[in-house]
């Protein structure tokens, strides 16, 4: 089972139908969503590309949602760089739709059993369960997939090699599932498994997070795939996600290099000065595409972060295959937002 | 004990329930002690004690007392006998 399966302009022709009808089903229930479409003269999409965006930024200054009060069963919020916090708010359905997609979209890798799984974390994070940090609500969500739960990091954030060294005893032998955040997957696992000569062949790796802190260290995605097959764990894949689509994981292929939308997603790469759709192999501003907010109107967001398209229909996955290049420096992306907050 | 008690047993240690506590008609989505903490710790009670392997999309379908009952069934548990 896969939710990878469209060809382009098939998925486009299903995306085009139903985040139109989702632009209407947004613009009749949340009045900032209608005057913003409004003040875009928005009248309709022929085209993926066509259909109106949000700055992804607008969740921070603004109360988005198409639910009313009494409906809302979650609200999750997502703290910025600049200490400005995303609101996103769920029903009972979008909450339940989320987890199902997620759950696909990470089947179509590890299949339908859950794996021992071998978390790059530590469980002093879920301490206060009231509140976890983006981190935390991450590892929770992924450890659905995985089984006899073992965290490689001990309460005080340092490497518990017994606690790794036991789990690759007891599973090392058949596929096992590792996840964690990119950049303590390489500081404690991959540095500690060369050191120590640990063995992670049977390992499939989920991992996101950025890559910035690995640039600094100057280790690149490709560096980094490379080294991790030096220590034999070759069955690898980043994804890049975020709360304001939550649910919708965009997922590195099993060749790695790509970035593949699940069938119900899609991306746009926008040249940050005319907002134009820009071609693959030209980089600009990530603009994602999902059908999953129902809740509120975030199917179509315009991203801070710059990606550009590799190629269409011609990689492991059907669809677009794309990566995410980093953070686009801040005082560009301010434009936008500030027009919106004015219509809004 | 009976399955069906195995399977309340399982419910209360899981979602730290008084012993009494009826759990029929839990759903997940009602109760506030059923979070997604304790329902990692909950699959985890129920394949201890069921002996069973829970696979994914059953964990993410199990949102009640009534459909864990009728997931354990499809791994050859009846909790009704």
């Amino acid at each position: 089972m896969s939710v990878f399966t469209l060809p382009q302009a098939a998925k486009e022709a299903v995306l085009v139908k139903e985040l139109s009808a989702l632009t209407e089903h947004h613009r009749a229930r949340s009045e900032p969503y209608a005057r913003i479409l409004a003040a875009n003269g928005y009248s309709g999409a022929s085209t993926v590309a066509d259909l109106p965006w949000l700055p992804v930024r607008l969740f921070k200054n603004l109360e988005l949602k198409s639910i009313p009060d009494d409906e809302v069963f979650k609200v999750l919020t997502s703290s910025g760089t600049t200490g400005e916090v995303s609101k996103i708010y769920l029903d009972k359905h979008a909450a339940a739709e989320q987890t199902r997609r997620l759950g696909a979209t990470v089947q179509s890798v590890l299949g339908p059993k859950r794996l021992p799984m071998l978390l790059v974390d530590t469980k002093a994070m879920l301490k206060d369960r009231k509140s976890f940090s983006a981190r935390g609500a991450g590892v929770l969500g992924m450890s659905t997939f995985g089984r006899d739960h073992v965290w490689a990091l001990d309460n005080e954030g340092q490497v518990d090699l017994a606690a790794i060294r036991g789990f690759l005893e007891k599973h090392g032998d058949a596929p096992f599932l590792i996840f964690g955040f990119t950049f303590l997957v390489w500081l404690h696992l991959y540095e500690v498994a060369r050191d120590n000569g640990l063995d992670l062949s049977n390992g499939i790796l989920i991992h996101s997070g950025g890559w910035k802190k690995l640039i600094d260290q100057a280790v690149s995605p490709d560096e980094f795939r490379a080294r991790l097959a030096g220590v034999g764990l070759t069955n690898v894949h980043n994804y890049y996600g975020m709360v304001e689509q939550i649910g919708t994981v965009f997922l590195e292929g099993p060749s790695g290099g790509s970035l593949y939308c699940p069938d119900f997603a899609d991306v746009v790469v926008r040249d940050p000065q005319t907002w134009r759709e820009l071609p693959p192999g030209e980089p600009g501003l990530l603009e994602v595409l999902s059908t999953l907010p129902t809740s509120y109107p975030g199917h179509v967001l315009l991203t801070e972060d710059l990606g550009v398209v590799h190629g269409i229909d011609d990689g492991d996955w059907p669809g677009k295959r794309f990566s995410v290049l980093g953070r686009l420096p801040r005082a560009e992306a301010r434009g936008c937002s500030d027009t919106y907050r004015e219509a809004a | 004990m009976s399955e069906l008690q195995k399977l309340r047993e399982a419910f209360r240690t899981a979602l730290d329930l008084p012993a009494d506590a009826p759990v029929d008609d839990l759903q997940y989505q009602d109760n506030e002690k059923w979070d997604s903490l304790a329902h990692m710790s909950l699959i985890a009670t129920i394949e201890d004690e069921f002996s069973v392997m829970i696979d994914t999309d059953d964990v993410i379908n199990l949102s009640s007392f009534s459909e864990a009952v009728r997931i354990l069934g499809k791994y050859g548990v009846d909790i009704n006998e």
